[in-house]
């Protein structure tokens, strides 16, 4: 049989989606009552009443709920998920606002009709009595605290944190060369297709919840709401159905509606749904990126890092449910594949009165990226250097891993690297770049006046963090494999490589096996989906619990076959002695002689009754022992394991209208071992096209009232297929992992994560003005060309 | 488009809802909606095609698109009702007769042209409508006929090849001449020989 694990297999779950089988959110739940929501027109305003008279008379107006209605636990601020303690002033809100709101979009009044067309009729009558209130807006109004997003919070500072490697002030001081950078990255966001949705279903004879919600994390949300409704975790249950794209912003947990719906559902004894619209994502979800630098650093002659200093601002917006895992990242991802020499990072994380922040496939590693890479440069200018010499000089060489960067990473665990191969993955992005001819190209180009730039672009990214996940193989009577894994899926085809996994593992036709991700009642114990953790982590559980059930199907049939375990295989689902076909049982047959029977209710059970066999010396279960074929495991690793790999650039730009067109774009990634070369070429693909898009188009423009001016796919311009490169060359390195059983890295993430450093280095490149603020826009860009203009004129 | 004069008008039934007959993958229903319910929200809730999915609610994003009388329409931007007596085709009714998948579906299972599978329908719908108005589209013109639709997780790269790979498969099945009378007859599956 041949080994599934590394094939480019088309993907399992392709058939149901295509014919338009695929069952998401809203596509459930018809005879829900429907949730509408009043929410905040103001970025900051006092609530001084909510009148609700001329909604009373809607038809199918079923209720209207504010915040004087919840009861108990749920009228507490929604859960800090994640404390640290440097989030000193950490503020949530509650799911609906109860006497101040701080950003527009923020819930205040829910609404239950018939069908939404009628919850959205009875919210436009509800009139709300609004105070405003001075709002804060960006990094800067956030950090000059002239007001206040939440009075009890001074300054607006959220958390506080340094971490240090050394001395790096005295490093800098002692260095013979020295710059500073003052580096900006604007917002953006997830921005999934499907937005956010929730439906809940109370039965009120077994008094039992279920809920459907578009999650990266079903058992969070199932803890969340269980909490909430005070409910025991037994008696609720949370099914992921498809999802359609998550990108970070749906581990988020419990959302309002998260919390409301259920509770609605529960009072009214009907099932209610909430099906977020497009504007409510753009101003009720979440967004990420928005962070100013300033970067100190001392290098010698040659270009070697002697000390990096880095002070940064985190806009986490209104409130801070998911703690500083964003600007953690950023403060310890930003060293890159690099030695930094004394490294010392200070951040500070501020509330504006705008949407939260909360990571976006990334997650800090963007910003952090763009701030190293872009020193790198400045120092490779300052000494008249290439930018890959610089690079080459600084890096970890592969025997000097594993690697420990001296800073306690977003998992709470030490930044070691466990493995990695920089020089070799420069030396492949050169070739394929074509990085030492360039300026014959940028030459011949600019005879035909075109004017070309190069980039490029390094980043480590530390993937499948822990604490665990967990996986159940089972195999039925029919031959059939079950396999259940708690975490969520959002596209990533776990189905596919999850059963590749398994077929190898166990030795069975991939056909053969079914994969269930994200739903409690298969699995209860998981965590989630993000930081390109599910292949490392879930796969890792899958392994091992198809390990422990095939160690179980041979020992079984070693026992029928009065063999000794050690002879036999098993291959295409038979367990067979190595070689010896003929002597093959089928595995589901080895199942049905696992699990001892009384009753025999088909023709394959007779074989497993009481009076088919077995020792009479012997119980039929023996002690320790317990009935099937079947593989429960966990895997939890030491520490994440980091994937690395460099991006290069070639644009072109416009000389007259500034256009920034995209020659090509090239990548090297090492991800480890690759489960499916096709599924992480397509991660790689879609994490390109976001890069594209944070680097180019996306921003959030919000106005100094804190309204969002561009809150439709009209204004706020994600990449069509004319925006992205026509196409993306990719090169793999496989530097395995050692600390999971397949060796692997994440890869989920990676392909976003240089997008604004590469576009910088190469839009820098062909202008030859410095690009210290990304997303960069045409209008941008000719702006600076006139401001450099003018700087020359005096 | 059909419109309600050729159909004799829309029949009022109570007061605010209408009786529409639509024909859709093939099949006659009869649906009495709202004037202002969405045609997408009419195939979803009402007939339960769920296949259509919306993504934006203002004709920008695509998924939404199914065919109308052949032609591809943003079913988020349309009202019901002013579909009467239209033949609409939806992602449900892409598949061949005889349950295979069409070329189009075929080729974005062969190249990797979904991930989160969200966007896809109205891809799915967009490139059968212009690979009937174009057969053979070079990579640009392929392209171009998913230039209106947005997709999140893929970068386009493989759907981009999935049209190519889907021109080729119909190429292949010597697809054109039924192409010729699908459009003809309103590109509607059943239409054909």
């Amino acid at each position: 049989m041949t080994a599934m694990f590394g094939e480019p297999i088309a993907r399992l779950e392709d058939d149901r989606l295509l014919r338009g089988n695929g069952a998401y959110l809203d596509d459930l739940g018809h005879d829900a009552l429907a949730a509408a929501f009043v929410r905040s027109p103001h970025a900051h305003a006092r609530v001084l009443g909510v009148d609700v008279a001329d909604a009373l008379d809607v038809d199918g107006l079923v209720a209207i709920y504010t915040y004087e209605d919840l009861p108990g636990r749920i009228a507490e601020p929604l859960p800090l998920l994640i404390p640290h303690p440097a989030l000193t002033h950490g503020r949530t809100g509650y799911p609906l606002a109860s006497d101040e709101v701080n950003y527009v979009g923020e819930p205040v009044v829910m609404v239950i009709a018939r069908d939404r067309y009628l919850a959205e009729d009875a919210a436009e009558r509800i009139m709300v009595d609004y105070e405003p209130l001075p709002a804060v807006v960006g990094v800067d109004a956030a950090l000059a605290a002239e007001h206040l997003v939440h009075p009890d919070v001074p300054g607006n500072v959220a958390g506080h944190l340094v971490q240090s490697n050394g001395d790096a002030a005295a490093a800098i001081a002692a260095a013979p060369r020295t710059l500073e950078l003052h580096l900006y990255i604007e917002r953006s966001a997830s921005t999934p297709l499907e937005g956010r949705g929730v439906l809940a279903r109370w039965d009120t004879e077994s008094r039992r919840l279920r809920i459907w919600t578009s999650t990266q994390t079903s058992t969070g949300v199932r803890a969340a709401v269980a909490a909430k409704l005070e409910l025991d975790l037994a008696d609720v249950d949370v099914i992921t159905p498809d999802v359609g794209g998550g990108f970070g912003v749906k581990i988020v947990h419990p959302w309002p509606e998260e919390v409301l719906v259920p509770w609605a559902a529960r009072l009214l004894r009907q099932p209610v749904k909430f099906t977020e619209d497009r504007i409510e994502h753009f101003v009720a979800s979440a967004h990420e990126r928005g962070q100013r630098h300033q970067v100190r650093v001392g290098f010698d002659d040659d270009g070697r890092l002697l000390g990096l200093d880095v002070r940064f601002w985190h806009d986490n917006g209104a409130y801070i449910p998911y703690g500083l895992i964003v600007p953690i990242i950023t403060s310890t991802q930003l060293l890159g594949p690099y030695k930094p020499g004394a490294y010392r990072v200070e951040f500070s994380s501020l509330y504006t009165n705008t949407v939260i922040v909360t990571p976006y496939r990334g997650a800090g590693r963007p910003q952090g990226v763009f701030v190293m890479e872009r020193t790198m440069d400045a120092i490779a200018a300052a000494l008249g250097l290439d930018r890959t010499v610089v690079r080459e000089r600084n890096f970890i060489q592969p025997d000097e891993m594993p690697y420990d960067q001296g800073l306690i990473f977003q998992d709470g665990r030490p930044l070691i690297y466990d493995s990695g191969d920089y020089p070799a993955v420069l030396a492949r992005l050169k070739a394929l770049a074509g990085w030492d001819g360039f300026e014959a190209e940028r030459a011949a180009a600019a005879e035909q006046g075109r004017r070309l730039g190069i980039g490029l672009a390094c980043y480590v990214e530390g993937t499948g963090v822990g604490p665990y996940e967990g996986a159940h193989v089972v195999v039925e009577t029919s031959g059939k494999v079950k396999v259940a894994t708690g975490l969520t899926t959002q596209g990533q085809g776990h189905q596919t490589v999850f059963a590749q996994i398994v077929a190898d593992e166990l030795g069975v036709p991939i056909g053969d096996i079914e994969v269930v991700t994200g739903d409690t009642r298969a699995f209860g114990y998981a965590v989630g989906t993000f930081a390109s953790r599910a292949a490392v982590m879930s796969g890792s559980a899958v392994a091992l619990a198809a390990r422990a059930a095939r160690a179980k199907a041979i020992r079984v049939a070693a026992a029928a076959l009065e063999a000794s375990p050690d002879d036999l295989e098993i291959t295409g689902g038979i367990v067979q002695i190595k070689g010896d076909p003929e002597s093959g049982i089928a595995i589901g047959t080895v199942a049905v002689l696992s699990n001892p029977l009384r009753y025999a209710f088909d023709e394959a059970a007779q074989a497993a009754t009481q009076f088919a066999g077995g020792d009479i010396g012997k119980p039929p279960v023996a002690d320790g022992d317990e009935p099937g074929i079947e593989g429960r495991e966990y895997f939890s690793p030491l520490r994440s394991t980091f994937a690395s790999g460099m991006h290069a650039v070639v644009v072109e730009t416009d000389p007259l209208t500034a256009e920034i067109r995209i020659v090509r774009y090239c990548v090297v990634h090492d991800c480890g071992r690759l489960i499916n070369p096709r599924i992480v070429e397509g991660q790689i693909h879609g994490g390109v096209a976001q890069g594209v898009g944070g680097a180019l188009y996306e921003r959030m423009a919000y106005d100094e009232t804190g309204q969002l001016q561009n809150a439709s796919f009209m204004d706020f311009l994600m990449p069509y297929v004319s925006e992205v490169p026509a196409g993306i060359e990719i090169d793999h390195l496989e530097t395995p992992s050692p600390l999971n059983p397949l060796g692997i890295k994440g890869a989920g993430e990676a392909g976003v994560i240089p997008g604004a450093a590469v576009f910088a280095a190469a839009i820098e490149d062909a202008e030859g003005i410095a690009i210290t603020s990304m997303p960069i826009s045409p209008s941008d860009l000719f702006e600076l060309r006139l401001s450099r203009r003018g700087d020359r004129a005096v | 488009m059909a419109s309600a004069s050729e159909q004799g008008g829309i029949t009022q039934s109570s007061p605010g809802l209408f009786d529409i007959s639509l024909i859709v993958n093939g099949a006659p229903q009869a649906v009495r909606v709202p004037a202002r319910r969405l045609l997408s929200d009419c195939l979803r809730h009402d007939l339960r095609l769920t296949g259509t999915h919306v993504g934006c609610e203002h004709g920008v994003c695509g998924a939404c698109t199914v065919l109308v009388d052949g032609v591809s329409v943003r079913s988020c931007l349309m009202l019901a009702v002013t579909a009467d007596g239209a033949r609409i085709t939806t992602v449900e009714g892409l598949t061949e007769p005889d349950g295979t998948l069409s070329a189009v579906q075929q080729a974005f299972a062969d190249c990797h042209g979904l991930q989160c599978g969200f966007c896809t329908p109205g891809f799915l719908t967009t490139i059968t409508a212009g690979l009937a108005e174009n057969p053979d589209p070079s990579p640009d013109q392929a392209r171009e006929i998913i230039g209106g639709n947005l997709c999140r997780c893929t970068g386009y790269q493989n759907i981009v090849q999935a049209v190519l790979r889907a021109a080729e498969l119909r190429r292949e099945a010597g697809l054109k001449r039924e192409a010729g009378l699908t459009r003809e007859a309103g590109l509607t599956p059943e239409a054909g020989p």
